[in-house]
This record gives structure tokens, sequence and C-alpha cells, in this order.
């Protein structure tokens, strides 16, 4: 087989490395030097870490020979610029925290690094994960591999145009409210939120502390199922990560859809400003499954669609209190002036973008005593509700399908100067997120040229079963080997 | 017009646990600023708290003390402010949901009980030190970190306070508890408890209803009650002469016994208290509970009372060797051996035991163990040697460690009843004293006294007073 090694998928990696066909150091090369040609255009990164990553590689070398491998050595992965690292800044995109070096690992940096993976660079986001487009990164936009004009989506992109750029075989990122999946649909990647609680959120910096998880892109679900497995798992130093054993991914992923009961619900079927060839895509992926021998089953959700207002309740309220340390104070960016008032006043103001700052403002606002209860409290009795929407479906069906976003990819800018606009893009990823379930976001064809995607949601540490079912779609279909134009032209090492 | 004093009292303690509230660091003080450190307790970003069992044990061990009801859930909530004192923003603290509620502690004053009610116990981390400084470029703050995340209980209670004697009797009576039960060492002065006050003034016929005032700054349970006599007059003063009285805090200064405003209550604060998402609510189970409640020590009342029924002391006898939960334990491990003296064990505990523990500062530096004691006593009630004998041995042992048996041996400090040589002695004494035998025969009694002395010193202090006095007196009036 002749193939290109940044387009090598996990397996073939494995299976080249462990018989020393490649090596660690080459597959990193490989990927390095094509991050160097091509992220002037994509702008994934915000720092590559070349030196780190070679020496990373060698590490991995080592223990391949040493018979140490585990299935994540010598695999070039790209992390989201706000899980903390010890040897690469880590800045959430923010000025507030530029060149900000943190004195730890991510819990998940720990055990890819433990399990020897390499970290070629961490990408760029919107600042502080709010957003969902990187538009609001305080360094620069993202772009789409697929169309360089338009969005990766968001806040992820950098992680997800990564991917689907071939700059790193598979990536990080966090979601709070479709911050993986959202722009994995954008970039045609595969992106998994899993269970809240499934992975700890030791060393990510927090945006909404009861809605964030982190999960990996890739551009296969068997690929995503392998870097979830090396990161998932009870952590002690994170209170709200599950004491939840963990199964193998692997082991009931070919197991077919045959028999399954795969919910539809009509909450999702179509909203204001959905896109005619997403739906249709769609609507072509749930008659895929069908075929394939699940059974389609219609499912309610009515409290769904007040997730996305709620969200915009809860998210906010959390991120003002999480963003309340970034007071010049103790790190980061520091504009000393004569008062305390004045110091917390000019560093905040200068140090947070406009996005962070109307959040800030939602959330400080929704807690004020007098308010709380109207909104904070209230908001989190409808959150209530929509979990048992989906405890109630998921009691008479295996999965629940619905459009990933009602959209493909929008041109950069078109939605900047429309805050309401933009939050709709998150409209069927949000509901997971309240609810705490685990989803995916598959690709399922094209509109305009552009990648669609389909979501498929689980029951609470139900990775398992949404693993097994976009298998049996993935290999039905041919939507995941379709790849941006912008990587046909290339001709680097093959093997 | 006749006023009736209302105060409440919130106190805030250090839990006494080996790390801190959500961290591994040490909850030790240091004096080396910024030692006891991490990146949780830093507020660094990206970083989790993770809850300490041995604080949530001692707040519920705290709670059941003092008669409250743990509820099955508690929950940790962020209260919001920004300074730099605090290190994510915010104070994980309990608001809604606290860990104990609805409890009292009975408070006694000269003889006569009343009940203070508890309102609540929660758990919540201590903030960081700000020590403020001046420069040649101006004043400046630094932060010490250590302090940051230390566990912190709040003790809240009913205005149920009368008086500044009750507020300072209530305190003395909850530091007892929480000394008892290990819970926190109680120190004011160090800054382990800490007492802010409510107080305001009430009308006998309740037409009258001063607002509330919030002191602040007291250092000692002695300030507290001249902080709160100081704040009675202040209020009834302004009160009689129908000045407004606004809600307020104020400090006390304790150089110049006065309160003063620190800021009026305009406006509440707005800490716009959120469910703290980082810690999953907590649930406890009634055998947890029970768990607690079995391992927990007695308290102070139950122990003065079992020590007036099973060891015959007087009440008040019991209440000063109860006062101390080291002092208990120490009476207690010292009549284990002592043959059943224990009113003896008691005079000597209260007595030369307390004298040596002033003279050192405190109790926990008393070096004579609760055995060495009671061999002291135990030598002192058979006569083996006298009382006086029994002091020096006891300061002998508390200098050099040496078994107060050893020393008497070592000596030979043996007390002397035998009367033949005793006899001699006096006589010794008589004869070269002259002048103090006639005084004695022209009726002046006190001499008896500079004789026996004079007699005890010819024997190192070994004579048998009782012994010594009957041959002294046989022989003055013999002679
Ligand atoms: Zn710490």
């Amino acid at each position: 087989m002749i193939k290109v090694l940044t387009a090598l998928g996990l397996v073939d990696a494995r299976r080249l490395l462990d018989n020393r066909e490649i090596s660690a150091a080459e597959l990193t090369d490989a990927h390095l030097n094509w991050i160097d040609e091509i992220d002037e255009q994509v702008k994934a990164f915000i720092t590559p870490m070349h030196e780190q990553a070679r020496g990373m590689a060698a590490d991995a070398d080592r223990a391949i020979a040493a018979g140490e491998a585990s299935p994540m050595t010598g695999i070039p992965v790209a992390l989201k610029d706000i899980f903390c690292t010890v040897d690469a800044p880590t800045s959430a995109a923010s000025e507030i925290l530029k060149g900000y070096r943190s004195p730890m690992d991510a819990t998940v940096v720990e055990r890819l690094r433990a399990a020897r993976a390499v970290f070629v660079g961490k990408t760029n986001t919107d600042e502080f994960a709010m957003g969902s487009s990187t538009e609001n990164s305080a360094f620069f936009t993202t772009h789409n591999p697929w169309d360089l004009e338009r969005v990766p989506g968001g806040s992820s992109g950098g992680s997800s145009a990564a991917v689907a750029a071939n700059e790193a075989m598979v990536s990080l990122g966090s979601d709070t409210g479709g911050s993986i999946r959202q722009p994995a649909g954008f970039c045609g990647v595969v992106g998994m939120k899993p269970t809240y609680g499934r992975v700890s959120r030791f060393g990510l910096i927090a945006f909404a502390s009861s809605l964030d998880q982190i999960g990996p892109f890739s551009r296969c679900v068997e690929d995503s199922a392998m870097t979830l497995q090396a990161i998932a798992g009870h952590d002690r130093r994170d209170a709200t990560s599950a004491p939840v054993e963990v199964p193998d991914y692997l082991e009931e992923l070919r197991a077919g859809v045959k028999g399954l009961r795969v919910g539809i619900a009509e909450e999702f079927s179509s909203v204001e400003g959905m896109e005619p060839g997403v739906k249709e895509a769609c609507e072509a992926a749930y008659a895929m499954f069908s075929e394939l021998g699940a059974e389609l089953v219609p499912v309610q959700l009515p409290n769904a669609k007040y997730a996305l207002p709620t969200y915009y309740i809860t998210a906010p309220a959390e991120a003002s209190a999480n963003l309340a340390r970034f007071d010049g104070v103790k790190y980061g960016l520091n504009i000393e002036s004569d008062t305390l008032l004045d110091t917390y006043l000019r560093t905040r103001g200068e140090g947070f973008g406009p996005e962070v700052k109307r959040r800030i403002m939602l959330g400080t606002y929704a807690l004020a005593s007098g308010y709380y209860d109207a909104y904070y409290v209230k908001a989190q009795k409808v959150r209530t509700l929509i979990k048992r929407d989906f405890d109630r479906a998921f009691e008479g069906v295996d999965v629940i399908l619905a459009p990933t976003s009602p959209t493909v990819a929008f041109k950069i800018g078109a939605r900047v100067d429309d805050p309401l606009q933009m939050y709709l893009s998150d409209i069927f990823t949000i509901p997971a997120n309240m609810a705490g379930l685990p989803g995916i976001s598959i690709p399922c064809g094209f509109s305009e040229g552009l990648p669609v995607s389909l979501q498929i949601m689980g029951p609470a540490f139900g990775e398992s079963v949404i693993f097994r079912a976009a298998h049996a779609y993935e290999q039905a279909t041919t939507w995941h080997k379709e790849r941006p134009a912008l990587l046909r032209e290339r001709a680097d090492t093959t093997v | 017009m006749e006023f009736r004093t209302v105060i409440g009292l919130e106190v805030h303690t250090q839990v006494l646990t080996e790390t801190k509230m959500f961290c591994g660091c040490s909850a030790a003080a240091s004096d080396v600023p910024n030692t006891h450190v991490c990146a949780v307790c830093l507020g660094m970003p990206g970083v989790l708290p993770t809850v300490n069992r041995a604080a949530v044990e001692k707040t519920v061990m705290t709670g059941l003390a003092l008669d409250c009801t743990i509820p099955r859930f508690n929950r940790f909530d962020r209260k919001n402010y920004m300074y730099p004192d605090q290190m994510k923003g915010y104070q994980i603290s309990q608001y809604e949901l606290p860990m104990a509620v609805s409890g009292f502690l009975d408070v006694e004053v000269e003889g006569e009980t009343t009940r203070v009610g508890i309102t609540r116990v929660h758990l919540e981390e201590d903030t960081a030190r700000l020590v403020h400084r001046s420069g040649p470029d101006g004043d400046y703050s630094l932060v010490d970190v250590n302090r940051s995340g230390v566990p912190l209980m709040e003790i809240v209670s009913d205005p149920d306070i009368t008086s500044p004697q009750q507020a300072r009797l209530y305190l003395v009576a909850l530091r007892r508890i929480l000394r008892y039960i290990g819970a926190s060492s109680g120190n004011m002065e160090e800054g382990a408890l800490r007492c802010d006050a409510n107080i305001s003034q009430r009308s006998e016929d309740g037409l009258i209803v001063g607002p509330k005032v919030e002191i602040k700054n007291m250092n000692s349970f002695r300030s507290v009650e001249r902080a709160l006599d100081y704040e009675i007059e202040r209020q009834r003063a302004a009160l009689r002469n129908g000045e407004t009285l606004v809600q307020e805090t104020r400090g006390w200064v304790e150089t110049q016994g006065i309160t003063v405003s620190q800021r009026t209550k305009e406006f509440a604060d707005d800490y716009r208290y959120l469910p703290e998402p980082d810690l999953p609510p907590v649930e406890f189970d009634e055998a947890w509970i029970g768990m607690i409640s079995t391992s927990m020590a007695e308290l102070p009342v139950a122990r003065r009372d079992r020590f007036v029924a099973d060891f015959g002391l007087s009440f008040h006898d019991a209440d000063v060797l109860t006062d101390d939960v080291i002092v208990a334990d120490y009476y207690e491990q010292a009549i284990a051996s002592s043959g059943g003296h224990y009113r003896e064990v008691a005079t000597w505990v209260s007595g030369e035991l307390f004298a040596l523990a002033r003279n050192r500062g405190g109790f926990e530096y008393v070096t004579v163990t609760p055995e060495h004691l009671s061999e002291i006593v135990t030598m002192v009630a058979s006569g083996e040697i006298n009382a006086l004998t029994g002091k020096s041995v006891l300061l002998d042992t508390a200098e050099s460690g040496t078994a107060p048996r050893q020393i008497v041996m070592d000596q030979g400090l043996t007390q002397v009843s035998d009367a033949s040589i005793v006899d001699d002695v006096v006589r010794e004494i008589v004869a070269a004293n002259p002048k103090a035998v006639e005084d004695y025969r022209s009726g002046k009694q006190a001499v008896v006294g500079f004789l026996i002395g004079q007699a005890m010193k010819q024997m190192r202090g070994r004579g048998n007073p009782d012994v010594v006095r009957q041959a002294l007196l046989r022989t003055l009036d013999n002679t």
C-alpha cells in the first residue's frame, strides 16, 4: 500500500511503527514539515512544538525498540491551547494569558505523554473556548481546509482543522456546547464529546465547569475510539470525573447496527435557518441506518428547544466565576494602575475580548441578587427536564440521531456582528451538554461542496454504542474518505 | 427607656487537619511565606478542588457536639468577590445547604444556664494573608498564600445572647468543645479562631428596634466582651438621644477601647453565590454519621459530671479539671495508678501543676508525667514523704525527668516520724532559741510556726509535720 505519512490513520500507523517500517521520528517530521508548509494557510496552530515533538518522537522510538509501545506511542497529536502543558505556553487564545506557562500538565496531556504520544503543537480556539468559529481568538482566525474563506467552526476549530488538513493524526478539543462536534462537522472529521465525567477536566482551563468535557478529533471512528481509550477514566484530581470503569471501545466497534433502535427526534428535524442541503444529507443518513438493519424509532424531546437559552444562562454564570481569577495580580497580563480597582479594570478590560466580556456580563447578571432565582435557578430546573427527556427517550432507543449543525461552515466574518446567529450554530449540540450525554459528529455528505455531519447521541457512558453505530455507518459510506482539495496537490514521504 | 441587647456571634475557626481543604498542601502555619502552596491553592488556570475528608468529618463532629441536625445533603457554593487575598476570585463556601443546622450550646453565667441556638455550621476555605508595607515608592501589599485554602469552619449562633459576659462565656464553652473533639486549636491570638458579633438594641416594649451592627477586629475573648460593652452604651445613648443608628460594620480598636465605623451597608454585598460545579453535592449516609458520633470524644459537661460522680470530686474541682481537655486527660491518666487517691491527685493537679504550668507558659509545657505525679501523691498519702518534700520532688522531677521515687531514695528524703529522733532535734531547737521560748510563754502562739520551721530545716524538710508539732508543744510545755 502506498500512503502519504500525514494521511495515515492510527491503525495503519501503529502497524508500521510496530513493524519498524517507519519510525516515530519520520512520522513526526512528516507532520512538522507539512505544518510548516500548509499552516500559513490553515492557521490551525498558536504554538507549534517542533523541538518538543522531536524529543518526544525519539522517546517513542526508544519505547518501541524496547517493546514498550502502547496504542498512542509515536502518534502525532495536536492539543487545543486550553489544556495546560509544562513544555509549551498555554494561552486559551487570550491576551490575558499570552505567554503563560503552566506549572502542570492537564490529566489528558499527562496520560498521552505517559503513552508516549507526540505533541506537534497547541491549536487555535475561540478565546476561553467561547465561540463557534475561532473568530474570537485574540490572535487570528483559523481557516477551514475545505474552503479557506470559511470558518472551521469552534471553539476547537484549530484542532479540527489540524486533523482535516493532515497536520496531526488526531487532536484533542473541549466541548461545552458543541465545541468539538460542531467544528468536526464543519471540517468533515470525526469529533467525539464523551459523557460528562468520562474524561478528567483537570488542567483544562475552565469555561463552564458543569458542561466542559474533553474529547478527540480524528479522521475515522476507530481512531476516535482509540484516542478516547487513552484519555478516559477516573482521576482523583477531578471530583466530577466518574469512578466508572472504561470499557474496551474496540470490543463492540464492529458489531454493526442490526437490531439497534435508533431514535429520530421531531425536535431536531428542522429549525429556523436550517439549510436544505444539511437536512437532506441527514435524512439520507437516517435512511442508511434503516437499510443497515437498524430500527428507526420516533422519540420526543419536548424540552430540547429550551437547551439553547438555558445554556446561555448556565454557561456564562459559571464562566463569570471561572474567569474571576484573571486579575493581573498573579500571572498573565498585568496593567498596573494607581488603585487596585483600576488594575483590575484595565487588565481585564484590555486582556479579555468582546465575546468573553459579553459572557462575563451575562453570567454576572444571571447570578445577581434578585435575578438569581428567575434566571440561574430556573435554568437549572429546565436542565433537569431536558435530562429527563433524554432519560425517557433512551429507555426506548439505543442512540439518537440529529444533524450536528443546521448549516455548513459559514464565511469568515459572516456572523461576527450577530452573536445570536452565531449561537444558533450550536442548537443541535447543546442539548447533549445540558444532559451530560455523549455525542459524536461524523461526516454524512456534502452541501455546496462543504461537509455535512451527522450527530449520534447516546445514554450516559454509552460511548461504545455510539462508536458502534458511527463505525457501521462510516463503513457503509465513503464520506470520510473525501479529503479537502488543499491536500490533493501534495506528495511528500510515502510508504 | 429600658433596652434589651440582642447579640449573635459568627465564629470562624481553622479546622485541625494535616492538609488544606481542597489540595494536598500542609495546613500548618509557616514563618516562611508561600511555602505551603501548590497550583490548586494558588488558583492557577485549569486546577480543580478535591474535598478534604478529615475536614468534613471534624465539621460534622462539631455539628453533632452542638446538638445540630446533620442534613443528608450538603453542597459547596462559590462566593464571588475579587480581592488579592482571594486566589480564584471566589471562595468555596457553603451557602444554602450547610453541613449542620439547628443546634444549641448551653452557656452558664453565674450558675444560671442559658441555651444559645446554633443556626448553622458550615465548611469553607481560608483566604491568603495580605501584608501591607510602605516603601520609598509608596505603599504596597504582599500576599502570603500559605493560609489560602486552610479549612475554615463557620459557626453561626442565633441572636439569643443577651449580654457581653454571656457572649464571652459562649465563646469559652464553644472553644472548650472544639478543643475536646480536636476540631480546632481554638487559639484566638494566633487567628485560628475569629469572632464577629452582630449586636442591636430593642426597647422593652418592643416598639424601638435598633439596626444590626456588625463588630469586627476583636482579637481575644476579653476584647469581645469589652467591645460589646462599649457598643451597648454607644447604641443606647444614641437611641435615648433620638439619634439615628445605621446598619453598619464597625471595627474594635483595642488600644482606645472604642468601635469605629468601617462601612455602612447601604448596599448589601452581592456575592452572587452559585453551586460549586467542580464539586458534586455531598451525601451522608446514616451509618457514617453514626460512626462519627461514636468516635467523638466525651464532651466537657459530660466529663465534668462523671468526675463528680465517679471520683467524688466537688463540682468546682471537676469544673476546673475539665476546662481544658489536656488537663482532664492528664488527670485521668494520673489517677489510674494512684491507688484511689482521686481527690488528692485533683488537689495536686489544680495546685502544684497549675502553678508549674503558669511558670512555663501553659499546661502543655508541664514535663512531669501523670505517672510520676501519681507516684508523688501516693508517697505523700502513705506518709512515706511529707507534702513539702513532695513539692520539692515534683520540681526536681520537672527539671530532671528523674522518677520521684528515685529522687527520694537518692537524696534520703523519706519522712522522719520516729519520735525519739524528732525529740532530739526539737530539744536542740528549743535550747538554741531562748527568746522564742520566752515569747511563747508570754502567749505568742505565732512562734510555734517559727520553731517548727527551724526544726524542719534542721531535718532538711523530712520531718513528719504532725510528729514535729506534737514534740515541740510537748517540749515547750514541759520545760
Ligand atoms: Zn495547595
